[in-house]
């Protein structure tokens, strides 16, 4: 199944608001969806308000968001055989012919105040019934409309698969763009579907290593400006910035702790040996995590924030081990297989870690029971990197390559759907995937 | 310019040596190290010194070839490293010989030992290999006589790559240190 989306159709309109906008858009191409993805309908939504039609196309989002999640294969507004968008214009024969499952219908109301109201049901076709109906009252801009939709996505998919969705959530990553000799560094925060994307910090010295805060209002980076490595933590919404470790040396590898109090990081101070440190973010008061001449850094913190997980070459190649996070002291080895096992990242429920992972050759997405160190590749490119988990743990974003060129990819934690996240501009990297918003 | 005795007459180099235009072109990379043994002649002591001619008193005005300039081993200013390694390589032993005597006759003089990694696997171990290669520099350096507040050090992992491409020639010329002299 190959469907390709143009999300640039869908953002012509610049919003400046002290924010600049990414020439870098991303676009989404499911390469492997399931294997027999549910077929449905969601027709376009009433328009209840000024001029002849919506602000916003919300179905229309809708419905590209059902189809990139690769399992359902929502029908083209061209062919549905109706329109209805009142429960009682419903006529399940119209879409039993068709073979249709499940149909989704709405009416969005422009209020008196500037507010709008999106009405939708979700109704199973083959049972002839309604099975959910919701009322949202958003603003009136595009990007409300736009983060309305994905929460009526959200809604669908969670009816249908039992699995929270993540079209609501936000991924930031890097773009990185040559100009002869010039080169351009950009941190990006946009849509989990790349639209709405938004600069967040631009340099020509290395931007790197992102990682939301629990909360999902800041961002953790580093940054080469002034020629040497600094870790910065960055409030999103007024872009305002502390840089919060600069020490001699690396200052590398920043994670927020579950309860966002602490950043773990990565520090060469010790005499160029790099170690994992926690930094106490309220009072500044550095601890030590490691102790060892190896390479200990990538660390990352267990949800419940009793460990943290690391790479180290302290045996020779680089594998994943686990430390007390309160204590320190013991550390334990958790990946066996393979020579080359790095950069952890863990599942929202604690039981899966991601890693890069070399296979024959080739660095590629694994995932690692911490318990049994059993590994099971998910990725199948040559150079895949920086695994990032969706917060409903169904879905990990990486760093791939294309022709050269880098792109962004996903897959389901069960292997079975692909997508390839393509960039129209630059080199683009180090996905991260936010938490959840609060709603 | 620095005068020398002309009993530092270096012979073994030839006034073209001048003309050698700073060029770094990595002559150590990729196994070849053919360059490292061209660049030995004559070169004693600190090394990649060169005479541009002689004084109107009888004397021998000597410049003392800067870093990077002409062809002996201080010409050289990239050290490159085996894959996930961060052992000096015995090619190199002679090239930062010539440094470390350079840093040592000229405590005025600092250098910045830049750590890079290829593409392959994860970032932030990368910046890690980069800072250990720079590390395993920056020590060879000292025991040749340069001083702790001469050297500074920077690992850029695999996000300043000299070579663009994704294969094992490009590779193994970004696993390298570059010495920059300020």
């Amino acid at each position: 199944m190959q469907r390709r989306l143009a999300w640039a159709a869908f953002v012509c309109v610049v919003t400046v608001l002290g924010i600049m906008r990414a020439d870098a858009q991303i676009v989404i191409e499911v390469t492997r969806g399931v294997e027999r993805p549910v077929p449905m309908a969601i027709v376009p939504f009433g328009w209840e308000g000024p001029g002849p039609q919506a602000p916003f196309d919300v179905a229309a989002l809708v419905s590209s968001d059902l189809g990139n999640s690769g399992r359902f294969a929502p029908m083209a507004v061209e062919d549905m055989v109706a329109r209805p968008t009142q429960p009682a214009e419903v006529r399940f024969q119209d879409w039993l012919i068709v073979d249709v499952d499940y149909l989704v219908i709405g009416d969005m109301v422009a209020n008196a105040d500037g507010s709008h109201t999106i009405v939708f049901q979700l109704f199973n076709v083959l049972q002839g019934e309604q099975i959910v109906g919701f009322r949202l009252t958003t603003g009136s801009s595009e990007a409300d409309l736009r983060v309305a939709g994905h929460r009526v996505a959200d809604m669908i998919f969670e009816e249908l698969t039992g699995i929270q969705g993540v079209f609501g959530t936000q991924i930031a990553y890097v773009n990185e763009q040559r100009m002869g000799l010039e080169r351009r560094f950009q941190l990006i925060v946009s849509d989990s579907d790349g639209a709405n994307p938004q600069v967040v910090a631009q340099s020509s010295e290395p931007l790197m290593s992102p990682a939301w805060s629990p909360d999902g209002r800041k961002l953790a980076y580093v940054s080469f400006e002034g020629s040497r490595s600094s870790v910065y933590v960055q409030e999103l919404r007024t872009g305002i910035r502390e840089r919060v470790s600069s020490r001699e040396g690396i200052n590398g590898a920043p994670v927020f702790s579950p309860d966002g109090r602490m950043l773990a990081l990565t520090l060469s101070r010790d005499q160029g040996n790099l170690d994992v440190y926690m930094l106490n973010l309220a009072n500044q008061i550095l601890t030590r995590l490691t102790r060892h001449s190896a390479i200990d850094t990538e660390a990352v913190w267990a949800p419940d924030g009793e460990s943290i997980y690391f790479t180290s070459d302290r045996a020779g190649g680089p594998q994943v081990y686990r430390v007390e996070a309160r204590r320190g002291g013991r550390i334990e080895r958790i990946t066996y297989e393979g020579s080359y096992n790095a950069r952890p990242r863990i599942s929202p429920e604690g039981d899966r870690l991601a890693v890069v992972h070399e296979d024959r050759g080739n660095y590629r997405i694994a995932l690692v029971d911490p318990d049994t160190g059993l590994t099971q590749v998910l990725s199948n490119g040559s150079l895949d990197e920086s695994p990032s988990f969706a917060p409903n743990g169904a879905l990990i974003i990486y760093a791939t390559q294309e022709g050269g060129r880098g792109v962004l990819a996903s897959v389901s934690t069960d292997g079975r759907i692909r997508q390839q996240i393509a960039s129209v501009a630059g080199q683009v990297r180090e996905p991260v995937w936010s938490p959840f918003p609060r709603i | 310019m620095i005068r020398l005795l002309p009993i530092l007459l270096l012979l073994g180099f030839g006034l073209s040596a001048c003309g050698g235009g700073g060029s770094t072109i990595p002559t150590g990379a990729a196994g070849d190290d053919s360059g490292a043994t061209a660049a030995n002649g004559g070169a004693s002591g600190a090394g990649g010194t060169s005479t541009t001619g002689i004084g109107a008193d009888g004397g021998i005005d000597v410049t003392r070839m800067e870093p990077g300039q002409g062809d002996g081993p201080l010409s050289r200013l990239v050290i490159y490293f085996d894959f996930d390694r961060s052992e000096i390589r015995s090619d190199f032993s002679d090239m930062l010989r010539a440094h470390g005597a350079f840093l040592a006759d000229n405590g005025e003089r600092a250098v910045r030992l830049e750590g890079h990694a290829d593409e392959r696997g994860s970032r932030e171990y990368n910046i890690g290999l980069g800072e250990q290669r720079a590390q395993a520099v920056r020590r060879v350096l000292m025991l040749q006589g340069a001083s702790g507040n001469q050297l500074a050090t920077v690992s850029y992992g695999e996000e300043r790559p000299a070579a663009l491409g994704s294969d094992e020639n490009s590779y193994s010329l970004n696993r390298r240190v570059e010495l920059v002299y300020r």
